[in-house]
């Protein structure tokens, strides 16, 4: 039977404590695109933290809700392989691209040293007077009281610029970059961005692989500089990649700065309209900013989840996991688990320790950019805040339909002006 | 109690009483050194508790353990006497301890 015929126990619009723990499937993407998924995950936390779901579109998964409990399997990635592959979607047959996200030890280590110096703290000391100067270019373009669409015209222009800078991608044609991470991470449907997978794969092959290896050649004959692409080229660990590790490692770059700065971007306007009295103290206190940061990566969560793979029998709080099943770490979930955070569904912009968040995830995988991300949220509120009394939202927010990407593909907002 | 004094990567010291039995890494915490994120809490999942131990100190804070390798192993800014701090132990033994920390932590 194809997936499209089975029948699941579809959970959206029902009380989350209504449905049998058996089929209880927190990865429809339904209940991501309502807004309505954590009270579902609550449920999961009080009852059932390490819970086997028997059947979903991705086939049979554990999933694991506690902030402790994913902390162990991060621990441990031995046993929880990140191969054959990180969202609860398996890799998609005859098209092999890796990336070094989904590779255990060594050579996920080997690839990922070649490439993270671009994002270590030295760096971005360097990279923060070229990212002000370009937040302070799109946000003095913005239309003052008068609706436009927040993600559009920041987020994505933002993240866009950013990619094509770290890339030295051409930067005229920065939403390609973009447009590719969309393709990359869009479910595909009928009034989706691409239709099928292999539309997807397609435009994988014909449009973005020959633009970087254009890039890759023209690089390679070059002296090596700082940019992402030169990096690659002339790693010595990275140099003799095939054509689909090298795309996959570059998806995996553009994915990582693409979404998840994005949505933050989107998210941290729409938590702030949210709780006014949040608003009003960043206001007065702009110093916050840098504790702020954290605390909406961590409201927001970007990535919901990674997927891990058990190598072996593994007894996780009690239950028994079984060699070759998956495992979907739920970082949204743990960031709600009033066992690690206090009063984890309230959005509090000076916490104590913001830091302790599983957005990032933690281990050896954990994101390599964080700090770069950090540091674009706060240099773009640091220069909302001087230009614009209040981003205000006008609308409800259009939410992504992906159980994997939590983020906005619309943000309807307008800007009040600072008294002069 | 123990002595242990942190120097930050400007040349600050920041000297504190530690508590025998917790990690040198909650002693910073604890005393509000600026420097030692330790976003994990102390799970040796995360190399933002990351300090550079004195020379002559650094055998007595005992090996690098294997979880700790597989952390450091990725980290650029990574010498010699490198260590997670909240995989060292505060003991009488480390009465003076001094531990320099990198400019920032990743």
């Amino acid at each position: 039977m194809s997936v499209a015929e089975r029948e699941f126990n579809h959970m959206f619009g029902k009380d989350p404590y209504s449905i049998p723990l058996e089929g209880y499937d927190v990865s429809q993407p339904e209940l991501f695109m309502s807004g309505t998924e954590l009270p579902y995950f609550e449920r999961l936390r009080k009852e059932a933290p390490v819970h086997y779901c028997n059947d979903s579109e991705n086939g049979p998964y554990w999933s694991v809700t506690r902030y402790k409990d994913i902390m162990e399997v991060e621990s441990n990635p031995a046993v929880f392989s990140s191969e054959p592959g990180i969202t609860l979607a398996d890799p998609e047959p005859d098209f092999d691209i890796s990336m070094f996200i989904a590779m255990d030890e060594p050579k996920h280590g080997d690839q990922r040293k070649t490439v993270q110096d671009i994002v270590a703290p030295t760096s971005l000391a360097n990279l923060e007077p070229i990212i002000r100067e370009r937040i302070e270019g799109i946000l003095d373009t913005l239309p003052l009281n008068e609706t436009f669409d927040w993600v559009d015209k920041v987020s994505i222009e933002l993240t866009g610029q950013m990619l094509a800078t770290l890339f030295d991608f051409p930067f005229e044609q920065r939403r390609k970059l973009t447009y590719w991470s969309d393709v990359a991470t869009t479910i595909p449907g009928p009034d989706a961005l691409i239709q099928s997978i292999e539309e997807r794969q397609n435009i994988l092959l014909t449009e973005c692989l020959p633009a970087f290896t254009e890039l890759w050649n023209q690089r390679v004959n070059e002296p090596p500089k700082g940019d992402l692409i030169s990096m690659l080229a002339h790693g010595k660990e990275t140099r003799d990649m095939g054509p689909m590790e090298f795309m996959g490692n570059l998806m995996l770059l553009i994915i990582g700065g693409n979404d998840t700065t994005r949505n933050s971007l989107s998210g941290g306007v729409l938590f702030l309209n949210q709780n006014p009295d949040q608003y009003d103290k960043l206001r007065a206190h702009p110093e916050l900013i840098p504790k702020m940061i954290p605390e909406i990566i961590r409201y927001q969560t970007p990535l919901t989840h990674m997927r891990r793979t058990a190598t072996e029998d593994y007894t996780l709080n009690g239950q028994n996991i079984k060699k070759g099943d998956k495992v979907a770490m739920w970082f949204l979930s743990g960031n709600r688990d009033p066992e690690a955070i206090e009063n984890p569904d309230d959005f509090i912009i000076d916490r104590e320790r913001p830091r302790q968040h599983l957005s990032f995830g933690f281990g050896i995988h954990r994101c390599m950019g964080n700090r770069l991300a950090e540091m674009q949220l706060r240099v773009t509120w640091e220069e909302i805040l001087k230009r614009f009394e209040k981003v205000e939202v006008v609308g409800d927010p259009v939410r992504n339909y992906s159980p994997f990407v939590r983020g906005y593909a619309e943000l309807p907002v307008q800007l009040r002006p600072i008294a002069k | 109690m123990t002595k242990i004094t942190f120097v930050k990567h400007d040349g600050e010291k920041f000297e504190v009483d530690a508590e025998n039995g917790t990690s040198v890494m909650n002693a910073a915490v604890d005393n509000l050194v600026p420097g030692i994120d330790a976003d994990c809490g102390g799970e040796c999942a995360c190399a933002t508790c990351h300090v550079y131990v004195d020379e002559t100190w650094f055998p007595k804070t005992g090996g690098t353990n294997d979880a700790e390798e597989a952390i450091m192993s990725l980290n650029p800014d990574r010498q010699e006497t490198s260590r997670l701090c909240c995989q060292v132990p505060v003991t009488d033994e480390m009465e003076g301890l001094v531990v320099r920390l990198p400019e920032f932590q990743f």
